[in-house]
């Protein structure tokens, strides 16, 4: 179970190979990138910068992890957030999970992505050609979230 | 007591962090943000909508009826944006 919080970019490739080598036990592994998208809302984005507390962060993303592994059997997990200033194309997040099913490993990526959406405090400030915003909070994101309410075993 | 703010709390107070020493009878959450509103009134408009202002103390989320002591790190900020 690993979180890391940085600025630098990360390899997925890599970071899945130093996931699940040696641990014969895992039969698959679910992985979700986000991605800085050139268009928000109808608007080109040539940058975002992504600010976030230091410290609640890596508290956040660490329980929300235990929860997910409270509510699956997964053999590891690796969730990834970088911060500072990305342009268009660059990798934001990456949140992997390996289990020995598919399903608690694909499940519990959903889950875990959805829950970081809501709850790890990261704040998006978009760059466009009318000048800098900062990103408003979705009510989809938090339907999306309450979804996992009050499911205890993923089923 | 410190308090933080981050986003646009922190763009429109226009600082990052303050040490305050509330008095007394600030018990709260809630009792702090309106005792920190009428500090400027930059913290008066970043403050108007509490609906859009969430609170962790100790790095976790709290209702604004959690009551803070002495030493708490507060930390008031919108609604989280990342992933």
């Amino acid at each position: 179970m690993t979180v890391k919080v940085q600025r630098e970019d990360f390899d997925p490739g890599a970071e899945l190979d130093a996931l699940t080598r040696g641990k014969t036990a895992i039969g698959g592994v679910t992985t979700f990138i986000g991605y800085v998208r050139d268009l928000a809302g109808g608007e080109s984005v040539r940058a975002m910068t992504l600010e976030h507390y230091p410290g609640m962060t890596e508290r956040q993303l660490e329980a929300i992890e235990a929860e997910a592994r409270r509510r699956w059997p997964l053999d590891d997990v690796l969730v990834i957030h970088r911060y500072g200033r990305l342009e268009p194309g660059d990798r934001i997040v990456l949140v992997a999970t390996a289990s020995a099913h598919r399903q608690a490993a694909f499940e519990s990526c959903h889950f875990l992505i959805d829950w970081l959406k809501t709850r790890a405090p990261f704040w998006k400030l978009e760059e466009t050609p009318e000048g800098e915003h900062w990103v408003d909070a979705k009510d989809s994101d938090d339907a999306a979230a309450a979804r996992w309410e009050g499911r205890s075993d993923g089923a | 007591m410190k308090v933080l703010y981050f986003a646009w709390l922190r763009s429109k107070i226009g600082v990052a962090q303050e040490d305050v020493a509330p008095p007394a009878e600030v018990r709260d959450v809630g009792g702090l943000v309106e005792w920190l509103k009428a500090r400027s009134p930059k913290h008066a408009e970043a403050l108007a909508n509490t609906a859009v202002v969430k609170v962790a103390v100790n790095q976790e989320y709290v209702p604004y009826d959690h009551p803070l002591s002495a030493n708490d790190e507060v930390a008031l900020f919108p609604p989280v944006t990342g992933g």
